[in-house]
């Protein structure tokens, strides 16, 4: 309970200071703005969070994210099957790559700094300078405003309970956070440890794919290094809200909560007038924090 | 061989295994009918484990046949299929996930726990085993495992060997499973067995707390190393008979070890004495101290905590000296597996082979040929990588580490384990010359055997020494009896 | 005889980095029909120094063992640069202090990221990670506030050539030959390379294991720092992207060279070995005239390639 509830509760602070800063903010249209950006870093944490579930970490997602956003803004406009068979492509090689780790024992470090080249060149031949133009359903989809809620804030919550359900309350989500948590008794009760990784990465695959079509939604137009921001974003998001690098333990809640959190970090600043050059300062600073007071907490506790 | 009625569940014929020159189990015998608890009991090295992995299907047998629920089980005999035959186990070494909570933990191992409402039907399985067994237990199922204490943790991976979805549970190993667990706890489990059997399960029960198995087993198995020393029925055995068994009876044997006194030196190690530990342990230049005792009661706690306190001034443990370890689980505590026989025997003495920071392959050459030839390290050539030497050769090589180092106290942690006769009496007397020559050995060992080489024994139960046997009172009854907190001093 | 070949093979991983780097160059002559292949390889030494520089740092980094991994060079080197081209302010007056305050930077970031291991408990990786993204927030905020230039008498030094080879190439070669002789031959080297293969066997035998790692991470904070400011100079001035790439390449330089991932055995000739190499590919893809879109994929997949058919040759030894 406490993983989830002290993120919520900074959160609850941070929007509250916001919200005093620039009462605009607070109205439906101001929301919007705000948090628009927090589309794609959700999905890009969910995705994140779905490797660090078995101990492994993805510091290829943003060049991923940045791919999509390059196909999306060419390939699905002008070829919309290609550009579809070339996600679904993505995905499968995402499930490959986490099948590769899995059955090389290979660092994931290494691995998906590798496909970051990989990912980011691919980009770079699909769209070799920024530009491009997605389809128009795409803008028009990430413009739709529905009448409860801003459109982030209602993805949020949906993907927030997704995620929590699928992980957290299926029969088979116990498995794969098992696999974190002790992969020989997993392996003993007869579970395919293969299986289970290659699923999680697959999953984290169309996370990413989502979070750069949003980007793509929102920025209407493609370059090849405008997702690269969001490595560090998701990863901070992930344990920000509570989860942990080792022994599978990772909170989906948590992890949307910590997303906003780093983004809107950053908008923070900028009503603190304080320049967005150290936006990378705050958020990583956030993740030092957090880690050194855990780490803290664990030392006085025992 | 046993005469009750009915054919027994689980059937072992002439089990042997060896793990390379260590013959572990030779030719066991052991069966098990429904609705009877069996425990085996037996020292250090007696084979126990071995045997209890065997018959749950994690370790294949070297030789022998198993045959459970009326089926001759060959080389197809592994975990799963222990488990489909009704055969589940509780292991020391848990195997629960401790970020999932006591009812995921019993999903993951019960497939059929699945679809909607599953959580629901988890939580009454694993809720009524634990009522069960265990009432008025207090654990709350919905938390994550790590989070509980390590005898509820126990219990709930007890609790869970015992629940059943679509295969029914014919026969329980317990491995040790009251070490954890209070008084009330473990009576309450001792109980259960009782219900478990009636309902026709068999129990296999192992446990180093007499009382408990001579309450509550149907037949007791001591085993002693590596074979079955003696089969009876619980009701006619008492303690000493026990522990009488599991000794080996020596004849007229001459006492290796000291004969003359040697003149005993500064003290090395004190220990301040606690009102719930009146041994305290000392150790003076020149001594042989040995560690006994059931393996895990302690005696590693010591060793670590001498290592730590070098250097330092601590009130509860005084260490005056340089020290050195020589660790027996030399896989992950002793070689640098990528290096050299030399490289392995100088890296403990590096500071002061180093001339201005350098070290000259010449000197160290020397000093790894000298030890070489000192402990009669059986290589080619000391460049040869370590990995290629008997495990018996590489423990020398982390005692001539320990010898180079030329530290004042000496910590052995069990090194001669699974070693040959050969290089252990060869080693025996390199420690009775160091000893000689004044360097101090904490020396705990598995082997009872071994300890004739001492001066003085310390043996541990439960983490406190029970008795301190000098070289001349030495049995091996008395430190059977101690390690198993019959002995003279009870400290609870 | 096979057997004897591949032992010494073995012994020597940095054996393939080098004859691979040899293919490639001969292709790109063929490719290029012998047309200035010398003088493409005197720029390719150029920049493989820069990668080597770093890949020091990584390479002591990594052989200290699973874990242990330094992800804020990019950072480092990016800051450092700065600071040291902001000082020097386009003079060779301010080059002293130009150095000196860039070689504090990497010390400093150094001693940084062994305060969050050590002292925070934070996993290297990830502490590594946050530190270099603080890092370069502080380059690109101390960016806007000068107009950083080089001092001539670096630029001339970083772009130097003793007989057509590179000069700083020839220095770094020097020093790789001396971290070599130290892994080999120093208390500090074996233990470094202890801790790699057993942490707790070199616990117990006495090594100092903390001051070691410190040690280790201070080390490839100073380095990243050198690496940031002779590119700086090379390159006319700091760019905030000049580290983009060195994530990924600090780490393939040193896994490509032979150094094993899992730690306790170094191949520090191995990473001139893997930077020329991975520099010839990139030179033979600009002469076919491929974009830096290929370049990028094959760089990444011979990556993943060499790491996947490594690991399969520790796994059946």
């Amino acid at each position: 309970m406490l993983r989830v509830g002290l993120p919520a509760v900074a959160l609850a602070a941070m929007l509250g200071a916001i919200f005093a800063m620039q009462p605009r903010a607070m109205s439906y249209f101001g929301l919007t703005v705000l948090l628009n950006f927090t589309l794609p870093a959700i999905f890009a944490a969910m995705a994140q969070m779905a490797v660090i579930a078995v101990g492994d970490i993805d510091l290829g997602i943003g060049p991923f994210i940045s791919l999509v956003n390059c196909i999306a803004a060419t390939l699905l406009a002008t070829h919309p099957l290609l550009g579809w068979l070339s996600f679904a492509a993505l995905i499968a090689a995402y499930a490959a790559m986490g099948a590769l780790i899995h059955l090389r024992r290979l660092p994931s470090i290494v691995v998906t700094l590798g496909a970051s080249f990989v990912w980011l060149g691919l980009a770079l031949l699909v769209l070799p300078s920024p530009g491009g133009a997605p389809p128009a359903w795409l803008p028009a989809l990430l413009a739709w405003r529905p009448p409860l809620a801003p459109l982030p804030l209602l993805a949020s919550v949906l993907l927030a309970a997704l995620g929590e359900f699928l992980l957290m309350h299926t029969s088979y989500g116990v498995v794969l956070r098992g696999i974190g948590g002790n992969p020989r008794a997993i392996a003993r009760a007869g579970w395919s440890l293969l299986a289970g990784r290659a699923a999680l990465y697959a999953l984290a695959g169309a996370c990413g794919i989502v979070a750069g079509l949003a980007l793509t939604g929102l920025n209407t137009a493609g370059d090849a290094t405008v997702g690269t921001q969001y490595t560090l974003i998701s990863i901070a998001a992930v344990i920000v809200g509570g989860g942990e690098f080792v022994g599978g333990i990772v909170t989906p809640i948590g992890t949307v909560v910590g997303a906003w959190i780093m983004l809107l970090a950053g908008s923070l600043l900028s009503f603190l007038n304080i320049s967005t050059d150290w936006q990378l300062s705050v958020q990583g600073g956030i993740l030092i924090v957090v880690l050194g007071l855990r780490a803290l907490n664990r030392w006085s506790a025992a | 061989m046993t005469d009750e009625p009915g054919a027994p569940f689980v059937q072992l014929r002439g089990i042997s295994k060896s793990f390379g020159a260590v013959r572990a189990l030779a030719g066991v015998d052991l069966a098990v009918a429904p609705g009877r608890m069996v425990s085996v009991v037996g020292h250090n090295g007696a084979g126990k484990s071995t045997l209890m992995q065997i018959l749950a299907g994690t370790l294949a047998p070297d030789s022998g046949a198993i045959r459970v629920a009326g089926h001759e089980v060959g080389h197809g005999y592994g975990v799963r299929r222990a488990s489909a035959l009704g055969v589940r186990c509780v292991f020391q070494e848990l195997s629960l996930c401790p970020n999932l909570s006591s009812e995921e933990n019993a999903r993951v191992v019960h497939p059929h726990l699945a679809g909607p409402g599953w959580r629901r039907r988890a939580r009454r399985l694993i809720g009524d085993a634990l009522a069960a067994i265990f009432p008025g237990h207090g654990i709350d199922t919905r938390r994550p495992v790590g989070e509980l204490a390590i005898g509820q943790r126990q219990m709930v991976e007890t609790a869970r060997a015992f629940t059943e979805t679509d295969r029914p549970v014919r026969l329980v190993i317990l491995d040790e499973p009251t070490a954890s667990l209070d008084a009330t706890e473990a009576d309450q489990l001792l109980r259960y067995t009782a219900e478990a059997r009636a309902h026709g399960i068999a129990v296999v029960f192992i446990s180093h707390r007499l009382p408990e198995i001579l309450g509550h087993a149907d037949e007791i198995v001591v085993m002693r190393d590596g074979q079955v020393a003696g089969k009876e029925e619980a009701g006619r055995l008492d303690e000493a008979r026990l522990v009488e068994m599991m000794g080996v009876v020596r004849g007229a044997e001459p006492a290796h070890g000291p004969g003359a006194e040697r003149a005993r030196g500064a003290i090395r190690v004190a220990q301040a004495a606690r009102p719930d530990a009146p041994l305290p342990v000392t150790l003076r230049a020149g001594e042989v101290v040995g560690l006994a005792g059931l393996a895990g009661h302690g005696q590693r706690a010591l060793l670590q905590a001498v290592f730590d306190a070098a250097g330092h001034r601590r009130a509860a443990l005084r260490v005056a000296g340089s020290v050195a370890y020589v660790s027996g689980d030399r896989r992950t505590e002793g070689i640098f597996p990528l290096w050299s026989v030399g490289l392995n025997t100088t890296i403990g003495n590096l500071r002061r082979l180093a001339r201005l920071g350098f070290l000259s392959p010449a000197r160290e050459k020397a000093e790894a040929e000298a030890w070489r030839t000192r402990l009669d390290i059986r290589t080619p050539d000391i460049g040869q990588p370590i990995v290629s030497l008997s495990g018996g050769n590489q423990q020398k090589v982390l005692v001539a580490r320990a010898f180079a180092a030329e530290a004042d106290i000496i910590l052995f942690d069990d090194p001669l384990r699974g070693v040959d006769v050969g290089t252990k009496r060869e080693l025996y007397q390199q420690v009775r010359r160091a000893a000689e020559a004044g360097r101090a050995f904490l020396w705990y060992t598995t082997e009872n055997a071994e300890l004739v080489n001492c001066d003085r024994v310390y043996v541990f139960y439960r983490g406190t020494i029970t008795d301190e046997i000098d070289h001349a009172a030495l049995t091996e009854e008395r430190v059977i009896r101690a390690s198993f907190g019959t002995g003279q001093i009870v400290a609870f | 005889m096979n057997g004897r070949i591949r032992t010494w093979l073995d012994a020597r991983p940095w054996i393939w980095s080098f004859a691979a780097a040899l293919l490639v160059w001969l292709a790109t002559a063929l490719v290029a029909e012998g047309r200035g292949i010398l003088a493409t390889l005197a720029v390719a030494l150029q920049f493989a120094t820069f990668y080597a520089i770093v890949g020091i740092g990584q390479m002591l980094a990594i052989s200290a063992g699973p874990g242990n991994i330094d992800l804020s060079i990019p950072g480092v080197m990016t800051f450092a640069g700065y600071v040291a081209m902001g000082l020097m302010n386009g003079s060779d007056a301010g080059l002293a202090a130009g150095l000196a305050a860039g070689v504090a930077v990497g010390l400093a970031a150094g001693a940084f990221n062994v305060g969050l291991i050590q002292g925070l408990r934070i996993p290297p990786m990830i502490g590594t990670l946050a530190s270099g993204f603080v890092f370069q927030s502080m380059a690109i905020a101390y960016s806007r506030t000068t107009h950083a230039a080089p001092a001539p008498a670096l630029v001339s030094f970083s772009a130097a050539r003793l007989l057509g080879v590179p000069v700083i190439a020839l220095i770094f070669i020097i020093l790789t030959a001396l971290v070599a002789l130290a892994l080999n031959r120093t208390v500090f080297g074996r233990s470094v390379l202890a801790i790699g293969q057993n942490i707790r066997a070199a616990r117990l035998a006495g090594l100092a294991v903390r001051r070691t790692l410190a040690s280790v991470y201070v080390l490839s904070g100073l380095l990243a720092a050198i690496a940031g400011i002779l590119l700086s100079a090379y390159s006319g001035g700091a760019a905030l992207d000049m580290g983009a790439d060195y994530l990924l390449m600090s780490i393939a330089v040193v896994v490509l060279g032979g150094t094993s991932i899992a730690g306790g055995q170094a191949s520090p000739a191995g990473l001139w070995g893997a930077a020329t190499l991975l520099d010839v590919v990139v030179t033979m893809l600009n002469v076919m005239r491929v974009g830096a879109g290929v370049r990028y994929v094959v760089t990444g997949l011979i990556i993943i390639g060499v790491l996947a058919l490594a690991k399969g040759r520790d796994q059946a030894a």
